[in-house]
């Protein structure tokens, strides 16, 4: 009889355990989730140390995210979004769901990083991508007088294809208009997202295709092939920084908290190099993988205050439609 | 006679609210709508040019095409026949892949012609569009006239022969009248499904030129987060596809042909040496254009097959599934609803941006259920609508047929309800009820839906998986999954199909 009391209350004891859990919603875009990303090791890592379950969710890209955080506002189940870069972040402090993070990491960025809502989590510039053999432009200049042709993303419907759009203002101002004017020729097709892109370069539909000087890395590393490269630019090459942040109405913001803590520490950091094929935010003790050190890297890092980026990116993308429209 | 009015009614608002509800709570959601701009109406303006150009070009090659399956018999010609079904099922990107990898810049076409000192082809810019699209539909169109054909009863080729009419009088006598009832029909589906392209018109569109208003509408919604206006321009669509709709089903004929005693047609007619090549040559050709590219995605994806993650092959049963419960709801919508004015609804439904319906079901479903654990039922419901058009293009003429032909004397001899569905009607409507099970059920396997917008990890389709796949840098795997699906798609299409047409004989 006792032993059966015994044994009922561990059975309790344990049901109470469980239902005590705390689960903490991430979301994030699709690609981050999937067997070969970074979710699953990511997932692992972290559950070890929190005692929490943690949970993702899939919407789409970076902007899909962020339209599902609006449609759902206060009543989102996320307690972190991870995947906006700093074309979005803006739009996403507008809608006063996002809380402020209070943590201030040493981070590897080739900027300074002052956000008090979004921390970064890993980053890449903008480049196009070609294969070794091809002898590329060195710039858009040269570019638009070559007649290499390219492979872009349409700004409207892709993250990089407006990371493009930006850094084409970013490097030409007022000039801007006249670049794309030139580009004009060059581009063989745009593409709805960055798959496409890619997969029609892949194929040898174009010389070129716009993606990111890490892209070369995942070819020399996953497939033992180095023949792609990138070209890179004597205007500097923009930057995508990709960040998480915590909203306002989480029910375990000191686990969310935590999971940013986390995000910038070495067990998620060193994951990023070779499942998502950028750079980690925060360069981990054993550095960056083998293959990393043959990439090209940008003598000037550009890249606009997401402000600036929120005010610009209609007139950006007006030019990018009426250069490519003729 | 035919189905109780009550449940054709019940039918037909159940896809009226399918699409109307999710509309209003858009709108509700946005506050109202917005005004369009300028550019929202160069959108309309392109997108309704090259549904037109598709359409037609899709239907005046497909006549040639199906007179020549009808009027010959050829070993293969079933498998054809079957085959002809792929590219009209094909997920859009997989599509374009196989596409270009014949007429590319780096395709084999371009690389025979470069041989040959001439310039590679150009595929980008509105004709790419067009031909993509007509690759895509050419077979659906050629199959819908090829049914038109054999709806004509093998008498009245018989009396022709012995009236000793020549081929231009059969033509002029008993199919042209065929080919107006047919047609018309043929070209609004096609039209309808070309009116809201996205990722075809966008990848080989060339630039921004070729904005359509789907991509209007995906900027409205991720750039602007202006849902007031994709839910306007989703309505414009909608306008727009019923609108066509409600034409053709103004011009098409009604069934004029009288009834036969359903035997194979010798055709006498058409025993000419000059037709038999004639023929022959639009067979290899269409044969050629469709089958191709298929044969390339074949072999793009064969070697990715040995490198797909497991994950592929469980998203492969989700689409299993997802199919078949999409092909249920689909029959069961479209024996109720094929009618006019069903067809005209139908239609104008899948007018309506699945961006806009996914949207407008995640705010309706979300207060009262988590969108992961919804997402497989509602891809299944939404891919049943999607397709509902097309079965009803193949199941209702049959249906008009079977009433005009057999109604009378159905009435007379008190064959009505149960007792003229199961008796005169179904058997009769097995071939064309076998042809769009497996239309949907294919179509639903390779639809991507609005998935996307409701998946959690666990549960994608193979589609999104695919995409997720290309998403990764994981190409080569991306193309054995879609190799999985196309094969897939095929086995459904042509266990439905065949289902249906040996139960025939």
């Amino acid at each position: 009889m006792r032993s059966l009391l015994i044994a009922a209350g561990l059975v309790t004891g344990a049901a109470a355990a469980q239902a005590q859990t705390p689960e903490l919603t991430v979301y994030t875009y699709d690609s981050f989730v999937s067997d070969w990303g970074p979710g699953p090791q990511i997932e692992s890592a972290f559950e070890e140390v929190c005692g929490c379950d943690l949970t993702f969710v899939a919407a789409g890209d970076g902007a899909a995210l962020l339209s599902r955080i609006r449609l759902e506002g206060e009543s989102t189940e996320a307690d972190i979004v991870l995947g906006l870069d700093t074309n979005l972040t803006h739009a996403a402090r507008e809608t006063g769901l996002f809380a402020g993070h209070g943590l201030s990491p040493e981070l590897d960025l080739p900027v300074a990083w002052e956000d008090p809502h979004f921390l970064p989590f890993d980053w890449g510039y903008f480049a196009f991508v070609h294969d070794a053999d091809f002898d590329a432009p060195g710039s858009f200049t040269e570019l638009a007088e070559s007649d290499a042709s390219i492979l872009i993303q349409d700004p409207r419907s892709s993250t990089p294809g407006l990371g493009l759009v930006m850094w084409v203002k970013a490097a030409y101002g007022d000039e801007a208009q006249a670049i794309w004017d030139g580009l004009a020729d060059n581009v063989v097709t745009v593409t709805p997202g960055w798959s496409e892109a890619y997969g029609l370069f892949l194929e040898g539909e174009a010389d070129m295709v716009l993606s990111y000087t890490t892209s070369p890395a995942y070819h020399l590393i996953a497939e033992d092939d180095p023949t792609k490269a990138a070209a890179p630019f004597e205007e500097g090459h923009y930057m995508q920084v990709e960040v998480a942040g915590m909203l306002e109405g989480t029910e375990e913001p000191e686990l969310a908290r935590q999971f940013l803590e986390f995000m910038t520490g070495p067990a998620f950091q060193s994951v990023i190099p070779t499942t998502n094929w950028m750079y980690p935010a925060v360069t981990p003790p054993e550095g960056l993988p083998e293959g990393f050190e043959t990439l090209i890297t940008p003598d000037e890092a550009l890249l606009f205050t997401p402000a600036e980026a929120a005010e610009i990116r209609d007139a950006a993308l007006e030019e990018w439609r009426v250069g490519l429209s003729r | 006679m035919g189905m109780p009015a009550l449940l054709s009614r019940l039918a037909g608002a159940l896809v009226a609210l399918a699409v109307l509800l999710p509309l209003a709570a858009v709108f509700w959601r946005a506050g109202g709508a917005s005004a369009l701009g300028p550019a929202d109406w160069a959108a309309v303006r392109f997108s309704l040019t090259q549904a037109s150009l598709s359409a037609l070009l899709s239907v005046a090659l497909a006549v040639p095409a199906a007179r020549a399956l009808a009027r010959r018999q050829f070993p293969g010609r079933s498998l054809l026949v079957t085959l002809l079904g792929a590219p009209f099922i094909l997920p859009v990107v997989v599509a374009v892949f196989g596409l270009l990898a014949v007429f590319g810049q780096n395709g084999i076409a371009s690389r025979a012609l470069v041989l040959l000192g001439f310039e590679p082809l150009s595929i980008y810019g509105l004709h790419g569009v067009v031909l993509a699209h007509v690759f895509f539909n050419l077979p659906l169109a050629t199959r819908l006239i090829l049914q038109g054909w054999l709806a004509i009863p093998a008498e009245r080729f018989r009396l022709a022969a012995t009236l000793g009419l020549p081929p231009g009088a059969v033509f002029r006598l008993l199919e042209v009248p065929m080919l107006l009832r047919a047609a018309p029909g043929a070209l609004v589906v096609i039209f309808v499904i070309c009116l809201s392209s996205f990722a075809v018109a966008l990848t080989l569109g060339g630039g921004p030129r070729a904005t359509t208003v789907e991509l209007a509408i995906y900027q409205a919604f991720r750039f602007e987060f202006d849902l007031g206006r994709a839910a306007l321009l989703s309505v414009v669509q909608l306008l727009l596809a019923a609108g066509a709709a409600a034409l053709a089903a103004r011009l098409a004929l009604p069934p004029a042909m009288g009834a036969g005693l359903d035997r194979v047609t010798p055709r006498w007619d058409a025993a000419r040496a000059a037709l038999r090549a004639q023929d022959a040559a639009w067979l290899t050709l269409v044969a050629a254009f469709l089958l191709v590219p298929l044969a390339m995605i074949v072999a793009r994806g064969v070697p990715g097959l040995f490198e797909m993650p497991a994950q592929v092959w469980r998203a492969a049963g989700y689409s299993l599934a997802v199919a078949l419960g999409s092909t249920v709801l689909t029959v069961a919508l479209a024996l109720p609803l094929a009618s006019r004015g069903g067809e005209v609804l139908a239609v104008s439904a899948i007018a309506v941006s699945p961006l806009v319906l996914g949207t407008g079901l995640f705010l309706i479903l979300r207060p009262v259920a988590s969108p992961g654990d919804v997402a497989l039922p509602v891809t299944a419901a939404v891919n049943a609508l999607m397709a509902l058009p097309f079965a009803l293009r193949v199941i209702r003429p049959e249906l008009e047929a079977v009433r005009s032909d057999y109604g009378r004397l159905c009435l007379s001899l008190g064959l009505t309800g149960r007792w003229f569905w199961t008796r005169v009607a179904l058997p009769r409507l097995r071939r064309p009820l076998g042809f769009a099970a497996g239309l949907t059920a294919a179509l639903s396997a390779g639809d991507l839906g609005v998935i996307a917008l409701f998946a959690d990890p666990e549960r994608a389709t193979l589609p999104l998986q695919m995409y997720r796949l290309m998403g990764a840098y994981r190409m080569e795997a991306a193309a054995g999954a879609a190799l999985l699906l196309l094969a897939m798609s095929l086995a459904l299409f042509w266990a439905f199909d065949r289902g249906g047409r040996v139960a025939r004989t």
